[in-house]
């Protein structure tokens, strides 16, 4: 049971440089693993390639020696750096957690995400109420993997915490692996089982 | 106390609301800024913290004249001594007065991000542009790409250095670190550390409690729409104790290298709003005057909180 890049290579034309280059990274189910690299080193990338948004140009991608399904809702979640556009904008807010497959309850209420706004579009909310509906979304899918992608940057400590701990608490009810990308190593040590460097591996 | 007319900027019981379709035609009128005091001395920098939803990116919007047709201000809003009117915000923004937006969605998508730091000024300033992107870590040929081509970090630094490019007397920077590494973001940061010291002032709305105290002078916590402290930075690196209201406090010991404790409970909806003091709710200290006044702010030890228990 693991996830899996297998020497994946990715760039976005023939003229660039790669971005990612016979990468290879494993995770099992219940491990958490945090991924610091400086900016514009192809985290974001990575992430969409374990989540199936992008294909690696070489290499595989391969959940359980599978590739990844490509019908249904994918059983890897990516959730986004920047919430305002992983939502689709015309839709209220409600359409966007039904999108997920089953609403249910305790999610929102452990996420604090208040009914009234269930009503309302996603420009009329702040961006800290909007990755809750991301990140809420994502857990309501039922997914086994979730790759966070500096989910928590645009939050304040409180909120950060409080998602994180649902989070945490979630991944470990349903034995989740969890891939969080980001530039807070204090964080990084409270939410992470291991951690690698994209910079020097 | 220093005079009235050294302020760059001086904000006083701002409130802003939002006029909004209940049901079917009627209207309500959702307040999501009350009584918001802050001001802004030449030479410094404040950041603003607080919870998310507190109305941080608002308050921007708000000192640039740039809020939606259905928002109501209301409050006294001053810069450089003069009441800032509509026709002044047009005047100064952009040119006195610089942003940098909170999302990297206000880039053009489809214009390449040089020609986008360069604007409408003519000549081009080319040279200038290099020379940020430079100190910047973005390599010459970023000018020639588009947004997408970037990665979020990269596409930050570019949105301050649009905003550096102005020479303006006050930049408002609605967090704009998120996405670049602890070494860039510290750049960033001793860029407008520079830019106060030369007696411009910054206002930097950030979550990066932990990095902005490390350049502010001082720090103002927002909570639910309003300012609940004022802070020397120094108190945010001595740690909770230092901080007077309590709030602050739950915001120091939830960072992740103070502990990771989230205290119980949400912050109030704009349209459900408790009567008294808008943390009480969630407070361990409530008693029953702050469940029905709102408490005034008073000054304690080098700074102002509003709390009625605040020490």
């Amino acid at each position: 049971m693991a996830l899996e890049a297998k020497n994946i290579y990715f760039r976005y034309n023939q003229k660039q440089p790669w971005i990612l280059e016979n990468r290879t990274l494993k995770i099992d189910r219940g491990e958490r693993l945090a991924v610091f690299a400086p900016s514009g080193y192809g985290k974001t990338t990575l992430a969409m390639l374990l989540a199936g948004y992008l294909k690696p140009i070489k290499g595989q991608i391969l959940l359980d020696d599978k590739p990844l399904p490509g019908k249904g809702i994918c059983p890897v979640q990516l959730i986004y750096q920047h919430p305002e556009k992983a939502i689709n904008p015309r839709w209220r807010l409600k359409r966007v957690l039904e999108e997920s497959g089953g609403v249910r309850e305790d999610v929102m209420d452990a996420f604090g995400i208040e009914r009234a706004w269930l009503d309302r579009f996603s420009r009329e909310l702040s961006g800290g109420e909007l990755q809750r509906f991301c990140v809420a979304r994502a857990l309501m899918s039922g997914a086994d993997y979730l790759i966070c992608d500096e989910i928590s940057t645009m939050l304040d400590a409180i909120t950060q915490a409080q998602i994180w701990n649902v989070v945490l608490k979630e991944a470990a009810r349903r034995n989740m692996g969890i891939i969080a990308v980001t530039h807070n190593k204090y964080l990084a040590q409270r939410i992470a089982t291991r951690t690698i460097d994209l910079s020097n591996t | 106390m220093k005079q009235k007319n050294e302020t760059l900027l001086e904000i006083h019981d701002l409130s802003i609301s939002f006029r909004m379709y209940d049901h079917g035609l009627e209207q309500t009128n959702l307040q999501v800024i009350s009584n918001l005091h802050l001001t802004v001395y030449p030479g410094e920098i404040v950041a603003v913290a607080g919870s998310s939803g507190s109305g941080k990116s608002l308050l921007a919007s708000a000192i640039l004249g740039i809020l939606p047709d259905n928002a109501t201000v209301r409050g006294h809003l001053h810069y450089k001594g003069q009441e800032l009117t509509s026709g002044r915000q047009e005047q100064l923004r952009g040119t006195e007065i610089a942003l940098v937006p909170q999302s990297v969605a206000f880039l053009d998508p489809l214009m390449k991000v040089g020609a986008q730091v360069d604007g409408h000024r003519k000549p081009r300033p080319a040279d200038k542009r290099k020379r940020l992107f430079k100190r910047f870590g973005l390599p010459d040929k970023t000018e020639q790409l588009y947004p997408f081509q970037l990665s979020g970090g990269m596409e930050r630094r570019v949105l301050v250095s649009a905003a550096l490019i102005t020479d303006a007397e006050l930049v408002i920077a609605d967090e704009p670190t998120p996405g670049m590494s602890l070494e860039q973001a510290s750049e960033a940061l001793r860029m407008f550390r520079e830019m106060a010291n030369e007696g411009k002032a910054v206002i930097l709305i950030t979550h990066d409690i932990d990095l902005a105290v490390g350049f502010a002078d001082r720090v103002a916590v927002f909570y639910a729409g309003t300012t609940v402290e004022t802070a020397p930075a120094s108190d945010f690196k001595i740690g909770a104790d230092a901080l007077r209201h309590p709030y602050s406090k739950a915001l120091w010991k939830a960072l992740p290298q103070n502990g990771f404790q989230a205290i119980e409970g949400f912050q109030p909806y704009a349209g459900n709003l408790p009567e008294g003091c808008l943390f009480a709710p969630r407070c361990s200290r409530k008693t029953a005057q702050c469940m029905s006044n709102v408490p005034p702010v008073r000054e304690i030890r080098g700074g102002e909180v509003r709390c009625y228990h605040g020490t």
